[in-house]
């Protein structure tokens, strides 16, 4: 049986690898969704661009609903402190899912243009909102939140809802939204006919030169504010204490792991090569090589800042000390290892019917299919 | 300390969510069934009209569908939104069931549930059955995983506390799994939501019946949903999951506050069919009751007593009084981990460790508590015995109903009369809404009768709550009931809509070539 920080290090991987899951399974649907009514002008065009996703959303959409509950099972601190920590964020982000699954079902349920409009601009809002939100999360991760424990091990936060709209994470917002958009617009341009399979293109390849230029803008914002790093107390093997550690601030300390093991560069490395690639493809008319590479940028932009705030998963500002870390926010070792199992056995089976899924619908959606269709 | 109106309104909220979210579960859970069974006979038969069958009741099986996954995702993240002290402190049993319902159920659903709507034309029968099949066990599954969560919470085994994180940790995944609460649970539940699907059928069959409309599908779907109707409503009723109520002492104050039962009966205790349970004189006025039914249905036994309110109070203040010593004892672990003496003090007492939280809601520091604040803390285990009482025997009553229901219509279906009685067509629509109203109370039952406690002895819901702001929980409550409101309006609207337009609107049935346009 491997050791508690063995496991605890697996599940930190395995965290990263639900995110990453997300945000390349239901990011292309979330980028699909904020830009349709973009790509399409009439409504036979934007129902062929809802048509790309709308049979497969929903299990990508699983991938969030996992995550969180694998930070609840796995990380049960995390989950408590940043779900009340980001008490408002979060009903923001949830009233945006919340519009996604009635907008796709309902808004064809009706003919008459203004249900359409209205349930168009909800589905906007279900793609655009969760994709920004998600960023502007992550940017604060970096500046850390105002939080501590109280004597019973309770979270208690002291900043409001627009303390979390600091401009470092409002870039964040905008590299993930950047990011998504070109990643959506890279699957549409696949899975689409003409004349959108165009447009989707060229919005692909400005969202591919904004990611880039954010992504290096954060990166060189992120050298200049302080990074939290563990002093002394941290104990891996020890049980989830999250009050016994000393945690120093340094300038620039989010990037001490790239000074120390310049592999690492790779990463971000990788998300500016994905950028340029997709770019690349896009001008090129090879939408297939285009969602690859977004799929590459998507996955470094993701490792790029978990390596930096390793070994943190949410650092306090207001109380260094009591910031969660992979060491101290964990559930007990038996869990770890049950839920791994259960990993390990059954993501195979869901990657495995997923595949099968989108092979059945492999194919374009041209604007004769949807002429054709037969309704439901 | 603990801000009062936060809890009130964190609760009101979860509550009122729950509930919401539970109007499109059971529907999912029973219409995904009869999908099945009305796909596998077009498989079996190859007859088209089965294939229409399930393509229009698939069409209402979607627009329901739709507001199931959103309204759920609410409930994921509540629990660390509202509830951030429960999330850590029972997260690390209670959270493996809700990624297993992810990892398990929810995605076999989601995934499959597209292609059910988008695969006519691209598999085979066969494969295509398949499909909903899918959708239906990832539905039934996900119950399953979320009643294994739920069940912990009212009967919580396989966890110990832990000093040195302060939090219950688990002990045996086993018997967390095989939880008697567990299964109980989910036989009532998951039938419960095959007779909404059931009644749903059912009713709107009966309408078109009634108007002479669509007449070949309705009367096959109302042979459908009679017969599977009749077998799950029975199993609703006798497999009420009364059944798992013996198991827990909290479990058995709520059988207890069910049935208004003040004092221990000698055994086997009667049942009170009608009666005005009065909290202040712990008496039940004009009480009608039948001998010996209780003592049957809750200890499936004649020897062994139901024990009545004042005896489990009694016990809870013993408990709490232990419970000072496991408290006390923590505090000075706190201090120095390696105390013997505390260690011991703690292990002899820390099976009543919950019950000392109870005090906080009374007292700063439970070792300092008064007689009086215990005796305060003790008859707070009691729930609204009213309130239970009553939402029990409504929905008891619904449940003796719906069998009377689907007995006569499976009587009509297998004689081929449903045209000659059309009063019964007219009690079949107008029962519409009344599985609901029996699911609903069904979890105010449950869940209402479970305080208060959030997880039985081992910890409060006043001091579950997380400590946010009451202003933010008052917009986000606020909020939720504007949008969900709307939310609800146009389900209803669209799911009418779509009833009116029938099979025959949509061409569905009779099979016209070209259907009209607007439902793609």
């Amino acid at each position: 049986m491997p050791d508690y920080e063995t496991l605890r290090l697996i599940w930190w991987l395995l965290l990263g690898t639900l995110l990453i899951g997300f945000a390349i399974m239901d990011g292309f649907d979330l980028g699909v969704g904020a830009t349709f009514r973009f790509l399409g002008r009439t409504d036979e065009e934007r129902r062929a661009l809802l048509e790309s996703v709308e049979p497969v959303w929903e299990g990508n959409q699983v991938w969030l609903i996992l995550g969180g509950g694998a930070v609840f099972a796995a990380w049960p601190l995390l989950y408590a402190a940043s779900f009340s920590g980001l008490y408002l964020a979060m009903f923001a982000l949830l009233a945006a899912l919340i519009l996604r699954p009635v907008g796709f079902t309902w808004r064809n349920q009706l003919a008459d243009p203004r249900w359409r409009s209205v349930w168009d601009v909800a589905l906007m809002l279900g793609g655009a909102v969760p994709a920004l939100l998600c960023g502007v999360a992550f940017g604060n991760l970096f500046l850390g939140l105002p939080f501590h424990f109280d004597e019973l091990r309770r979270p208690v936060f002291t900043g409001g809802f627009f303390g979390l709209l600091h401009p470092f994470a409002l870039l964040a917002g905008v590299v993930s939204l950047a990011m998504l958009v070109m990643h959506g617009t890279a699957y549409a341009s696949l899975k689409v006919g003409e004349p959108m399979s165009q447009r989707a293109a060229a919005l692909g390849r400005w969202a591919a030169v904004v990611f880039a230029i954010a992504f290096v803008a954060a990166g060189a914002w992120v050298a200049g504010i302080p990074g939290h790093h563990i002093v002394s107390g941290a104990d891996p093997l020890g049980p989830s204490n999250p009050l016994h550690k000393h945690v120093g601030l340094v300038p620039g300390g989010w990037l001490l792991h790239y000074h120390v093991h310049p592999l690492l560069w790779l990463a971000p490395l990788g998300a500016l090569a994905g950028a340029a690639l997709c770019f690349v493809a896009l001008r090129a008319r090879r939408p297939g090589s285009a969602f690859l590479a977004s799929c590459l940028a998507v996955a470094a932009t993701i490792l790029t800042a978990g390596v930096a705030l390793f070994p943190f998963f949410l650092p306090s500002s207001t109380q260094p000390d009591h910031g969660l870390t992979v060491w101290d926010a964990s559930s007990s070792a038996r869990v770890l290892l049950i839920m791994l199992v259960a990993v390990v056995i059954l993501l195979p089976v869901v990657l495995a019917y997923t595949a099968w899924v989108f092979s059945v619908l492999r194919g374009k959606i041209t604007l004769e299919s949807i002429r054709r269709h037969a309704g439901y | 300390m603990i801000d009062g109106a936060v809890i009130t309104l964190s609760r009101t909220q979860f509550a009122l969510t729950a509930l919401y979210h539970f109007l499109f579960v059971p529907l999912t859970l029973g219409l995904s069934m009869i999908l099945v069974i009305m796909e596998s006979v077009y498989v079996m038969t190859g007859r088209e009209i089965w294939k229409s069958m399930t393509r229009f009741w698939g069409v209402l099986f979607g627009i329901n569908f739709a507001m199931g996954v959103a309204t759920g995702i609410t409930m994921e993240f509540q629990f660390g939104t509202n509830w951030a002290y429960y999330s850590h402190y029972v997260g690390d049993i209670f959270g493996a069931p809700l990624a297993l319902e992810g990892l398990m159920a929810f995605f076999l659903e989601a995934t499959f549930v597209g292609l059910f709507f988008f695969g006519w034309e691209r598999l085979s029968k066969v494969a295509h059955l398949a499909v909903t099949a899918m959708v239906a066990l990832g539905s039934s599954l996900s119950a399953l995983w979320i009643l294994i969560a739920n069940a912990w919470m009212q009967y919580p085994v396989g966890a110990q506390f832990n000093p040195q994180t302060m939090r219950m940790e688990l002990v045996s995944f086993t018997q967390v799994l095989l939880n008697p609460v567990a299964q109980a649970k989910f036989v009532h539940t998951v039938a419960a939501g095959y007779v909404v699907g059931s009644v749903f059928v059912l009713a709107v069959s009966a309408w078109y019946l009634l108007r002479g409309r669509n007449v070949d599908i309705a009367r096959r779907s109302m042979a459908v949903a009679a017969s599977f109707g009749l077998a799950c409503a029975l199993s609703v009723v006798v497999l009420g999951d009364e059944s798992g109520y013996v198991a827990g002492e909290n479990q058995r104050m709520k059988i207890a506050a069910i049935e208004a039962e003040w004092h221990t009966e000698p055994p086997p205790a009667s049942f009170t069919v009608f009666g005005f349970p009065d909290v202040q004189t712990h008496r039940t006025h004009a009480a009608i009751r039948v001998p010996w039914l209780l003592g049957l249905i809750a200890t499936r036994s004649i020897d062994q007593p139901v024990p009545g309110i004042v005896e489990l109070v009694a016990r809870a203040r013993e408990r709490i009084v232990s419970g000072i010593e496991a408290y006390a004892a923590l505090r000075t672990l706190q201090q120095d981990p390696d105390d013997g003496n505390a260690r011991a003090r703690f292990a002899a007492h820390e099976a009543d460790l919950g019950h000392a939280l109870l005090l906080l809601r009374f007292v700063e520091d439970p070792t300092q508590a008064t007689p009086r604040q215990i005796e305060q803390a003790a008859w707070s285990t009691v729930p609204n015995v009213p309130v239970l009482f009553w939402c029990f025997r409504v929905m008891v009553g619904l449940g003796v109903f719906f069998i009377l229901l689907f007995a006569t219509a499976f009587y009509l279906a297998s004689r081929h009369r449903f045209f000659e009685n059309r009063w019964f067509l007219r009690i079949a629509f107008l029962s519409l809404p009344l599985p609901w109203i029996a699911a609903e109370l069904g979890w105010i039952v449950a869940e209402y009768g479970r305080q208060p406690w959030a997880i039985d002895g081992v910890l409060p819901t006043f001091l579950a709550a997380s400590p946010v702001p009451a202003s933010s929980v008052w917009l986000s409550l606020a909020g939720f009931v504007v949008f969900y409101s709307a939310l609800a309006a146009v389900d209803v609207y669209l799911l009418v809509r779509t009833i009116r337009r029938g099979p025959d609107g949509f061409g569905f049935w009779p099979i016209t070539s070209a259907p009209a346009g607007a439902a793609h």
